[in-house]
This record gives structure tokens, sequence and C-alpha cells, in this order.
């Protein structure tokens, strides 16, 4: 298989214009004869379908939730990048494409970037025009901010909101044209299966998580806007149903699997309390702005802190190592969010971590409340101050914020070319379910970009190119054999499933797998840790497969089931990161290999052999994936080592 | 501590519902209210037993999944919280805790602690949007919009569509979750083309869904994780009453 990006020839600015100059277009009386199924409803998912069905297409729109406005999109604090420069600053497309590229450890593709950047700018107008009430100057124009270790002020914000609000716009988008009758929704929906014929994507196979009933539906085209993987953990901030499901199920149809070792710890998360724990919550990193990062210089006195019987408050100036702002003065605590997790772990490793588990770091405000006031602070950060004060039950404008690094978005995901297109024809992924913008590393605010790049100015071009070349004829219906073999195929899993009748609940091997990936193929991965975890998720996979227990039967609701096919699927993926971070005998973003880093620490990259993208092709239950390689080329930009010093 | 629950089982919509009673021990007071509810539903998993079922996603407080009636009230004794954000020190050792459904005619129960809140986005469907297609909008910065206009539209905006409003309200009315989505939209320039449109018609849903009438009595603004103000009812009204003055539509 020769895995064709297509990416479009001439200068960086002009790909994504000459791109769309190329593409067919659908006459727009034929654009109803067109059928479109849309996996998803966050912000990729609801975007595309809204303006897909604008356009005069026939869009199913699929979620699993109980309405499209709650997909885990909804839980974005901090804000979206765009390339305006309203603020005067030195922002412009070329710059924010430079710092994704430069961001993501130079392992995403130039062209996708720059189109990313090229586009920020239409969100933002969009969503203004939406409704979506941003944050504002007192002039009534819109606000900034800098975010994520960016030089310029280019994010956009709505309070610490910012994703419920772009969602709330996508929604209101989507639920427009549900009333035009152009969507039809299908909330408590889940896609369990991709039906595949003569090559091309032809539809899904799903089930109706209140009656448990298993359907065909049928499309000229498949779009999965699923979001990412980062459950495989158990414990990340992703919400409790986020699942690897539908992309997963599509890689077993021959979808390619790229770079899925490549995920992000997020370093401002509340510190897990205990075993019961079932997700972590996020502080916005927008907190870094202002919060200092701190342990104690001294074990002894971390030790005394975690028992009780010293206050943080208490110790000393010059007893505090403000570990960041010491090892990278120029970016101090803004240095990108892979850096920050990996020290907080380094001085956690070194026993001078905090917080009765010894694993969290002080983030403490008590130098901005004395600069800017509390008033000040509490303007900007108020509402994350109070979460962090219900959940930790500690007021943090008095005591230092703890805080530990978690998993928070996957920037593997299945291969998709220039298009958005996998490599079954006919089916796209978009947003975080893809693996193509933000190479080895995510910046800050740059999800919700892309994710609405994706749905509201990518794929409503691309989508129309091969409709246009396969005509309306070409569709399978749900009557075909193909079909009724699918939804047998699912049938047949989810009574193994219900027939194990063993003896532990789907959480518990949720647990177990999540406390692999994080102890072995986490923030830190070496050779020797990654081929025990491998065996270990093996020994695991079999267990499931003979003493699992799912109660209830199929026709009903039954959340048990439903965590049991996620789990089983997440069990299979965790293998392949695995081999995947095997495979990558480099550090670069989040993926670090202990074998391969400099004498204090730093992530070597290695532009020689791993300048290429890891597309992992299924091969069958039990057998070894195979490695494609898309080498990256860069022709605009220098590969530099990224430096924070 | 220990705590002991009455908790509303239902199979399905066809079928009655009763309450019924478990007792827990070792729960920390650092669960959150949902944990506690993990730790029930391992041990009745184990047992054999179906284990009950709820509505949860992001656990943050922030998707609207999450809606259990927790001794009589919405998301329980807190305020300005939803339930996944309700810790178990909230209550003390030895507590008896009823948890119940959000409980109204236009939302059913489906199984359990669960409803259907379709309802909600069926009202959103008759007009809660900007009519603006991908593609079609000017500059951003083109309409400066006062930022106490721009700070009164996100306090609406907040709403997370949870209802807790409607289980809270005696009528199960729907006016707290409308009238935010309402207000929202009329105090920004954007809204303006649809303003009357928007008020007739999602009032209409409203009403059509089976939604019980305001009374004023305040308590889903109480009960509202996100303290929306009553004062968008108010707005909602004057809307509403100004729309139908001069209606030419519904």
């Amino acid at each position: 298989m020769k895995l064709e990006a297509k990416i479009p020839e001439g200068p960086l600015a002009e790909k994504w214009a000459r791109h769309k100059f190329g593409l067919k277009l659908v006459n727009p009386a034929n654009k109803r004869k067109y059928d479109i199924i849309v996996v998803g409803t966050g912000l990729a998912g609801a975007s595309a379908a809204a303006s897909l069905a604008e356009l005069g297409y026939n869009v199913k729109a699929f979620c699993f939730q109980d309405s499209p406005r709650r997909a885990h999109s909804i839980a974005a604090q901090g804000g979206i990048n765009a390339a305006k420069n309203y603020q005067n600053d030195g922002d412009s497309v070329f710059r924010l494409f430079y710092d994704t590229i430069k961001g993501g450890d130079y392992r995403a593709r130039e062209g996708n970037v720059y189109r990313l950047a090229e586009v920020s700018v239409n969100i933002i107008d969009q969503c203004v025009a939406q409704g979506v009430p941003f944050a504002r100057e007192y002039g009534g124009l819109l606000a900034n901010r800098s975010f994520g270790g960016a030089q310029v002020s280019r994010t956009f914000y709505a309070r610490g909101q910012t994703g419920q609000q772009l969602l709330l716009g996508a929604y209101s988008a989507l639920s427009r044209q549900v009333a035009n009758g152009k969507v039809k929704l299908y909330p408590r929906t889940e896609m369990l299966d991709l039906v595949v014929e003569g090559g091309k994507a032809r539809g899904i196979i799903t089930r109706n998580l209140v009656t448990g009933k298993i359907e065909s539906h049928s499309a000229h085209a498949v779009l999965l806007c699923t979001g990412g993987y980062g459950n495989v953990f158990y414990l990340s901030t992703n919400a409790m149903g986020s699942n690897v499901t539908a992309a997963w199920r599509a890689h077993k149809h021959g979808a390619l699997f790229a770079n899925p070792c490549f995920t992000q710890i997020h370093p401002t998360c509340i510190p897990v309390k205990g075993d019961y724990q079932s997700k972590l919550t996020l502080m916005s990193e927008s907190l870094r702005n202002d919060g200092r990062v701190w342990v104690p210089k001294r074990k002894e006195d971390s030790e005394k802190i975690r028992k009780g019987l010293m206050k943080p408050t208490d110790l000393k100036e010059e007893d505090r190592d403000y570990f960041l702002e010491r090892r990278y003065p120029s970016f101090g605590n803004l240095v990108p969010r892979d850096v920050a997790s990996r020290n907080a772990k380094y001085v956690c490793d070194e026993g001078r971590g905090v917080s009765k588990t010894g694993l969290a770091v002080y983030l403490d405000f008590a130098d901005a409340i004395k600069r800017d006031g509390r008033k000040t602070i509490e303007a900007k950060y108020g509402n994350l101050f109070e979460m962090y004060e219900k959940i930790v039950d500690d007021n943090p404008y008095e005591t230092p914020m703890m805080i530990y690094p978690a998993v928070h978005y996957t920037m593997g995901g299945l291969w998709v070319d220039y298009n958005l297109m996998t490599t079954i024809p006919g089916l796209y992924a978009l947003g975080e379910a893809n693996f193509s913008d933000h190479g080895a590393n995510r910046l800050g605010a740059s999800a919700l970009m892309q994710g609405l790049a994706d749905g509201y100015f990518v794929i409503p071009y691309t989508v129309g190119d091969y409709l246009a070349t396969i005509g309306p004829a070409d569709k399978v219906s749900v009557d075909s054999p193909v079909f009724k073999q699918a939804e047998q195929r699912v049938q047949d899993q989810i009574q193994r499933l219900l027939s194990i009748n063993g003896t532990t609940p789907v959480d518990e091997y949720h647990r177990k797998l999540g406390l692999i990936m994080w102890d072995y193929c986490g923030m830190s991965r070496t050779e020797e840790g990654l081929k025990k975890a491998k065996k270990m998720i093996q020994e695991l996979k079999a267990e499931f497969w003979s003493n699992v227990k799912v109660t209830g039967d199929n026709e009903e609701m039954n959340q048990t089931l439903e965590q049991a096919g996620r789990v089983a699927d997440f069990i299979e993926l965790g293998e392949l990161m695995v081999d995947d971070a095997l495979n990558r005998n480099e550090s670069c973003g989040g993926h670090f290999r202990e074998e391969y880093s400099t004498e204090d620490g730093e992530a070597k990259r290695d532009d020689e052999n791993y300048a290429y993208v890891a597309a992992w092709e299924y091969k069958g239950e039990n057998q070894p994936a195979v490695l494609h390689k898309e080498d990256l080329v860069f022709e605009n930009v220098k590969l530099t080592q990224r430096s924070y010093k | 501590m220990k705590v002991n629950l009455k908790v509303w089982r239902q199979k399905n919509n066809n079928t009655a519902g009763k309450l019924v009673e478990y007792s827990l021990d070792n729960i920390s007071p650092d669960m959150s209210f949902l944990e506690m509810f993990d730790v029930l539903n391992a041990e009745l998993i184990r047992k054999g037993d179906e284990p009950v079922a709820f509505d949860h996603d992001c656990r943050e407080g922030i998707c609207g999944m999450c809606s259990m009636y927790i001794n009589g009230r919405a998301h329980g004794p807190q305020t300005g919280a939803t339930t996944c954000q309700l810790h178990m020190r909230s209550f003390s050792d030895g507590d008896t805790i009823v948890v119940e459904p959000w409980r109204a005619r236009a939302f059913p129960v489906i199984k359990d602690l669960m409803v259907d809140r379709t309802a909600f986005d069926r009202v959103v469907q008759a007009g809660g949007y900007v009519s603006v297609n991908t593609g079609s909008a000017p500059d951003a910065n083109e309409i400066a919009i006062p930022r106490t206009i721009a700070d009164e539209a996100m306090d609406a905006a907040q709403c997370i569509g949870c209802g807790a409003c409607v289980a809270a309200c005696k009528n199960a009315s729907a006016m707290l979750f409308v009238s935010a989505k309402v207000s929202h939209m009329a105090v920004l320039p954007q809204g303006q083309a649809e303003r009357k449109i928007r008020a007739e018609r999602m009032v209409a849903q409203m009403d059509a869904e089976g939604f019980g009438a305001c009374s004023f009595t305040g308590a889903c603004s109480v009960e509202c994780p996100k303290s929306i103000s009553l004062d968008h009812i108010a707005r909602m009204n004057r809307e509403y009453l100004g729309a139908k003055l001069t209606s030419e539509n519904v």
C-alpha cells in the first residue's frame, strides 16, 4: 500500500486555494441525491453536519449522548486560536502555522497545518455571526489572550467555557438544519461497525442504546468525527463515554491508524485522590499565565507537607524550587505541555512531590494576587478556582493549588490525506479522530480550531470531489447481503460479551488497562517497559474475554454492555499504541523514550530516521499490525531542536 | 462513611418503578456522588444484579448529562453545581439519601434515573439559532458589541441544558431554559433579524412539549447549576408579548 497524502503542489500559501479550484463540484440540484453519515456531534461533527446540510446534502448525524450538545468538545475551557492579528503584535497565518509545526515537534504535514492556520480566521467570523459570546474589550471589539506559551495574543475565549460556547454555536447551526429537514438526528445511538463494499465505505451499523435495536444506515460517504482515544488510560480528562470504537472498527476494515503513541499529557490537572477515582479534571492552561509552579527544594520538606506537618505557605521563598523557571528561564511556567508535564514527573520521581500521594506540584498564585490584586485574579480565573475548591475542598486563594499531569488529548488517529479521507475511499475522519495537524504535540487552543476548521471549511469542499466522482447511483442498499452480514457480526459480538458471564466487572479491566498504559506508555517510555506492557495487555485481553461479567441483555438500555464493547476495543488499541511507541526510537513531543534523551533529560528527536508518519494496517485478530510510512517533507520550515531554555 | 440509599428503579418506560434500598460502607468523603454510584454498581454487578442506569458523561459539570434528584432537590443539596460536582462530604455518616430521576411529563423515564430530554432539542430546533450559513459571515470585529451586552449574553448562554430547572419546578415549567436561549440571542446584534419569530416559535414548541406554566416561584434559578437569573424569564415574557402584539407569523 502506498500512502498518497495528496498534498497539492505549489507555494505553501497557495496550496489550499489551488486545491479547492481543482476539486470537482456537485451541481446544486444534485446535492440532494447524496446521503452523508456523520458520526459524532462535537465541534467537528456538528459543524460538518450543519455545513453539509446547508449545501443541500442529506445528512444523518449520530451521537451516543442524549443530545448532540453534550459532546465532549463542550468541556474545552481555554480558547481557540486564530491568526487575526487583531492585537497588532506580529501574528500572521505563517506565524500560527510555524508555531503549530514547531510545537508539534515537526511530525505534522506542512500543507495541512498551513491550511488550518489559513482558515482559522474564518472560524472566528462564523462563530461570532452565530452569536457566540466571545470576551470583548470595553470598546466592543474582541478580546484576545496569550495562551499555552504563544508569544502573541491570538486566543479568543468565552470565559472559561470556550468549548461550550463554540459547540453550542455549531449545535444551533445543526438544530436549524434538523428543523429544515436536511439533518436527521440519532441521539443515544452508537456506531458499532463500518460497512465496506467494493473497496468503498457504504454505511454503518448502529445500536440504539435505548432499545438495543441493531440498525443499518447506508450513505455515499461516512464521516467519523468521534474524538480521541485518551480513555485508553482509564483516567483522563475525557468524558466517561469518550471511546475509540467507531475509529477502531473502521481500522479493522482497512483504515490505517496513524501515530497512535502520540498522546498529550496535560500538566495542569487536579491530582488523583483515590482508587475510586473515575476521571480527572483539567484546570485550564491559562492558569500558567499567572501561576508559578514549584515544589520544595528538599525532600524532607515535601515529606513534612505530605504528612500534614507543614503548610506550603510556611515554606520560605529560598526553600522553594520554581523548577520550570529555573530550567527554562525564557519560557518559564509557559513551556509547552509536554515539557511542563515531564518536569512535574521528574520532581515527583525525585520524591519532592506534594499531596498525600506525592504525585502533585504546586501552582501558586500568591505573587499574582500581590501584583494584580485578588479582584483581577478572580475575574480571570474565578470559575476555575471555584471548581478546584469544590473538588479538593481547599481554597486556592490562600493555599497554592496542587496540580499533576493527566492524559488530555490524542494527536494520533485515523490516517487521512489532505482531503481528510482515510485509506478507505468514502470514509473520512475529522477533528481529534484524525492524526493530521498536531504532529507529536498539540498547542493549547488548537483543538477547537482544528475541529471547526475540518467541519466548517475543509470537508464541505473535499467531500464534494469524491461524491462527484462516484455519482449518486453508487450506493448500496441496507437490504443487501453486505449490510446483513455486518449486522450479524455486531449481534455475534454482543452475544459473545453477554454469554461470558464471568466474575469481574468491565470497569476493573478498564482500570487495569489504564494503569499499564500510564506506567509504561505514558509520560516516559522505555523499550523494556513497553515490551512488558505488550505482554501484560495480551494477558489482560485473554482474561477479559474469558472472565468479564456483563449483566442484563441486549434488548434494553444496558450501560454495562456499551462499556464492555468499548473496553474490548481499547485493549486492542493499547497494544497498537505500545507497538508504535516501540517502533519510534526517538523522543518527540508527547512521545518520550528515555533511551533517546540528553544528559539533562531533554528529548532527542531523530529527523534522519523518524521524520515520518507511522500508519498501521490491521491484519487480523492477534496478527502483528503492518507499518506503512509517510515521509514528512519540510520545504518551508527548518527543523530545529525545540528549545525553551 | 456509611450511607443508606433509596434509589428509584424502573426497568423501562412501560413498567412501574419503585424505590429500592441499598446500603454502602466505606464511602470516602472525597468521592463524588457519581463515584459513589460507581461503587454501588460494581457491587451489584458482582452479585449478578442489574446496575442502576444513570446519565453522566463529562463529570466536570459542563455537559449537562447528569441529572439526579437527590433528597428532593435537583442535583442535590449544593447550589450552583451539577450532580457530578457533588461530593460525599456534603453528607453525614449514616445519612439516608433518596435518589430519583427528573420528574416531568415532558421528560419520560427511560430507565432507573435516566430520562428523555429530547424535548429541549426540539425547542432549540424551533428557533434557538441565528440563520447564518457557513462562509457567509462578515469579519468578526465588524460589529462592536459593548462588553456589558456580551457579558449579559454569556450569562444566559452558559446554560448547560441539564433540565434541573424543569425538575425543580412544581409545574415542570421549562421557562428558565427557553428564556436563557431567547435572552442570549435577543441582546446580541446578530440575533435581531429573527428576534420576534424566535420568541414566538420557541414558546410555542415549549408548550407543545407539555412543559407546565411559570408561576415565578424562582425554584428553577435556585437549583440551576449555572445560577441562570430569573431576569431572563422577565425578558422572554417581554420579548414574547412584543412579538405577539405585532406578529405576522405563528
